[in-house]
């Protein structure tokens, strides 16, 4: 391989830098009515009535529609392929504008206006009248006897519970000499935060209705905006342009069902949603706070003899992406240290929060904090060094999954550990730190976490690529997986300049905007699955047009299409490597041809019935101030096995960026609600805690590059594998600085203060000394 | 109700007058009448940088900055950095080659203020050039690149060797 592997400049990149990117906003059609949204302003209850007297008669405004206007349709908004199984189908409980509201912030009306500020006075002027109903914030509260109920069919609030068991606990815990490790471990709610907010735009076309959104998933919004307005699927087209991030938030039909409405009320005329940054916190989705109780029994030696696991998954007041989020984290439990005995319960439950839908991670971040935090409370309790007890009891190579058959062909964890213990020089600073006795000290620490690729075979795993070969010999290439600022068009087209023979990637033109009407059907960006499930469409349509080209050659030159092949964008016979054609001529005189012209393309399509694992590590190093209760993390390096590097420049970035997100998680995120109202607090990037540039330290990645068997390039999961095992890393840097296991994020000084004292850190004579 | 005022100022070098609503943030003016799209919002409060561009040399949020104060004034936005040919400055070419970018969106922020950085000719620690960068907000790189594009150009025009 040639040009996969290289660290290629994005092909995205000299647009960006020049300002030249055109995001859903830019694309504006001149005159395009504003539709702001009035929010609900209780946490629960059903609206009695709505006064648009007001409103309507503020000038510019063209139209107010209220939740009694909506059409009466349920509908899922999860970023989940379609199900042809009922059963499998995501769960449908919210309308366009609802008047039964479950959370501050949940949509009761909107006013369409000429101008953005008649569109807020609009909103202003609105008199909702409520009867309210008692709330609940707390997902372990809402599934007690007696809770405030959010969705008829859901008793006590719960979504759904699924379990795993695994030999026999009960008898296993009888098992005498066994050491009880128990622990209660706490996520906070956070947000996606992509720096461009969720917005859209709409028009009806020819009598069919267009959305350009700032989404992950074109086609499955497509899919989602028809089932919420009662059309047909094809009568509505999605067009995504270039997005300012995204991170699972926009892997979710947000505001293109209620714009597309919109339009259609008011005769098909452009209307624009643009979330504010204070909606986007709130009104979008965010991650589910996640509670965890570990129980591990371990024998003397450390090994594992049984262990019991509950997750409480905080839903929010809808469905979204659902139970499927806590149930990858508890699936994560038996396979990462795994133990014969195992019980395992996770409830995804309903409360009058903000709906929680799929970010980063995927409930990862949440399990790897939970399970790490306990397995180094294990190392502990048998007086173990936390890394060589990981070693001894972390996945080994050779594991197979029973249910998704994914395989740990190498011994990818114990790789990881082992780069990353020389990275940060864990011997010796775990030797130098050791005497740290007095306000200030350091240590450091590790976390593994548990990831695959893509989401075969719970749900449909599919890709579609289209090629044209050019009249210049470059390929026009369409995929229906999405540029959301990961890199994917770089890696798309640095495998396709591969598959194909050409001789650049610069020769491939993504196609970077899809259009349903136009892209082949692609599901989009998550799951950490692009690269990997493009690969094998781009493949498989590089052959076909191959054999188009080769076919073509072959009435050009008379030599044998057995024995050809594309070497630097050059037709060539494979046995002597004579160049017989330059694809520029091959196309030119195929398209111009009196006698038999033809325009060169190949389209296909490619079921993928495959995963894989993608592991790494995290190592951390910290200062902790125990007086001032304040962390800084001095050092901090990521290990990843996704595979052979596609563009190692840009995997770095994306490890990165993951890697931010995780000391966020970490140290200082936290979305936090009036425990009275349910109001949110702090819905604004002012007081949510986003990390800056000063809250880093230098960030270090590096990669085990083992080749994934079951992947066309070699490659698998990095975009989201980045986010999972910082937070616990550090937890446990500062558990080995100061003896105190924390259980609860965001690890600030208001959270520390509450540990330290507990375990009798804070007093006076720290002063004194 | 909307009231207007002329304003005069100069935008990336081009004197121009334009009766504005005075209402308007300097981003509205620069997006909606100018077409200078680099100029994006991420939150219209001054909180993530987005919208950053150069009055009078210095880097200002437009988003909190009235059309209005732009009187007088002189702004550059990114679409200045580009040279008539399409030519990248070295600060931009540096942002490609440190693959500096991801989704782009804070990019055009970040980069006026890397040129208000430069333009000081000062020769800052990566402590130093980390408060500078702190007003922007990105959720993508983890800024480390950003930050090593914006050193490596500051030492690079400063004659400085890269360590």
């Amino acid at each position: 391989m040639s040009i996969v592997g290289k660290s290629e400049i994005r092909v995205d990149a000299y647009d960006k830098a020049t300002g030249r990117t055109k995001y859903y906003e830019d694309r504006m059609p001149g005159g395009a009515l504003y539709v702001r949204i009035k929010h609900a302003e209780i946490a629960h209850g059903f609206v009695k009535s709505v006064d648009v007297s007001e409103a309507v008669r503020i000038k510019g405004v063209v139209k107010v529609l209220t939740c009694f206007d909506a059409p009466e349709i349920d509908f899922p908004t999860a970023g989940h392929p379609w199900s042809m199984d009922p059963g499998h189908q995501d769960v449908a409980d919210r309308r366009l504008l609802n008047t039964h509201v479950r959370y501050w912030g949940d949509d009761v009306a909107v006013v369409i206006a000429e101008d953005e500020v008649a569109a807020m006075q609009g909103v202003r002027a609105l008199k909702v009248e409520y009867d309210p109903l008692p709330f609940v914030l707390d997902a372990q509260k809402a599934m007690e006897e007696g809770a405030p109920q959010l969705h008829d069919d859901y008793p006590n609030n719960i979504l759904k519970h699924t379990s795993v068991r695994k030999g026999d606990y009960e008898r296993a815990i009888r098992e005498p000499g066994l050491i009880k490790v128990e622990g209660w471990y706490d996520t906070p709610t956070v947000q996606h935060c992509h720096i461009e907010n969720h917005g859209c735009f709409a028009y009806a076309d020819n009598g069919r209705i267009t959305v350009v959104s700032s989404t992950q998933i074109p086609h499955i919004v497509r899919r989602v905006v028809g089932q919420a307005i009662g059309r047909p699927w094809s009568d509505v087209q999605i067009i995504k342009p270039y997005i300012g991030g995204g991170f699972g938030n926009k892997q979710d039909a947000l505001y293109e069902p209620l714009c597309a409405w919109c339009s259609l009320e008011v005769g098909g005329r452009p209307v624009r949603i643009d979330c504010t940054r204070e909606e986007t916190f709130v009104s979008n989705r965010v991650r589910h706070a996640i509670r965890f109780h570990i129980i591990s029994w371990i024998r003397p030696d450390g090994s594992m003899a049984a262990r019991k696991v509950d997750l409480y998954s905080n839903q929010g007041a809808y469905a979204s992406h659902g139970h499927s989020i806590v149930a990858k984290a508890m699936g994560s439990f038996p396979q990462l240290y795994p133990c014969d005995n195992m019980e395992c319960d996770a409830y995804t439950v309903y409360t009058n929060l903000p709906a929680a839908g799929a970010m980063r991670g995927y409930g990862m971040p949440q399990a790897s904090f939970a399970n790490d935090s306990n397995i180094e409370e294990c190392a502990h309790a048998v007086h173990m060094d936390p890394v060589e007890y990981r070693n001894r009891f972390i996945m080994p190579q050779g594991y197979e999954d029973g249910f998704s058959k994914n395989v740990n062909y190498y011994d990818s964890h114990r790789e990881c550990l082992e780069r990353g213990k020389q990275l940060i020089g864990y011997d010796e600073k775990i030797k130098a730190f050791a005497n740290d006795k007095g306000p200030i000290r350091r240590g450091v620490g590790c976390a593994s976490f548990w990831y695959n690729t893509a989401v075969w075979p719970i749900a449909l795993e599919t890709s579609s690529n289209r090629m044209l070969l050019n009249l210049d010999g470059t390929v026009t290439m369409q995929c229906g997986e999405t540029e959301i600022g990961q890199g994917a068009d770089t890696a798309f087209a640095q495998m396709a300049a591969e598959a194909i023979g050409l001789k650049s990637y610069r020769d491939v033109r993504v196609v970077s905007c899809q259009d349903t009407d136009t892209t082949p059907t692609g599901l989009g960006a998550y799951a950490s699955r692009q690269t990997y499930v493009a690969g094998f469409s781009i493949r498989q349509t590089a052959e076909l047009l191959k054999k188009k080209i080769f076919a073509y050659a072959e009435k050009l030159t008379r030599q044998s299409v057995d024995n050809m092949d594309v070497r630097g964008g050059n037709v060539v016979r494979k046995s002597d490597g004579k160049v017989l054609i330059s694809l520029s001529e091959l196309a030119m005189t195929a398209q111009y041809n009196p006698q038999d012209s033809e325009h060169i393309t190949a389209e296909s399509t490619y079921t993928i019935k495959n995963n894989a694992y993608s592991f790494g590590c995290t190592f951390a190093e910290v200062e902790v101030d125990i007086p001032m209760c304040r962390v800084t993390v001095k050092n901090i390096v990521n290990v990843h096995d996704c595979g052979t590097l596609i563009n190692p420049a840009l995997a770095e970035a994306q490890v990165h960026g993951g890697m931010s997100m995780a000391i966020g998680y970490g140290m200082s995120e936290q979305l936090l609600f009036d425990q009275k109202t349910g109001r949110p607090l702090n819905n604004n990037l002012l007081d949510y805690k986003l990390s800056t540039v000063m809250d880093h330290p230098d960030l270090a990645a590096d990669f085990i590059e083992n080749p994934e068997p079951t992947s066309v390039f070699g490659t698998k999961a990095l975009g989201e594998p980045p986010a999972c095992s910082g937070a616990p890393a550090i937890r446990n840097a500062i558990y080995n600085a100061t003896g105190v296991a924390l259980h609860k994020l965001p690890m600030n000084p208001h959270n520390l203060y509450a540990a330290f004292s507990e375990a009798g850190l804070i007093h006076d004579s720290w002063q004194e000394g | 109700m909307a009231q207007y005022k002329l304003i005069r100022c100069t935008i990336n070098g081009e004197p121009v007058e334009r009766m504005i609503d005075v209402r308007a943030s300097l981003t509205d003016m620069l997006r909606n009448d100018f077409h200078l799209t680099s100029v994006k919002k991420g939150c219209e409060v001054g909180e993530c940088g987005a919208c950053n561009v150069l009055i009078d040399g210095e880097a200002f949020n437009s988003c909190i900055y009235l059309a209005a104060w732009a009187d007088g004034k002189s702004i550059r936005t990114l679409e200045s950095l580009t040279g008539p040919n399409g030519e990248l400055s070295d600060i931009q070419q540096a942002f490609l080659d440190e693959a500096a970018i991801q989704c782009g969106f804070c990019t055009p922020g970040f980069l006026m203020t890397a040129v208000e950085i430069l333009e000081t000719k000062k020769l800052y620690t990566r402590d130093e050039l980390r408060k500078l960068l702190s007003g922007h907000l990105c959720r993508c790189t983890g800024y480390e690149n950003i930050l090593n594009a914006v050193e490596k150009t500051m030492k690079r025009r400063l004659g400085v060797p890269a360590e």
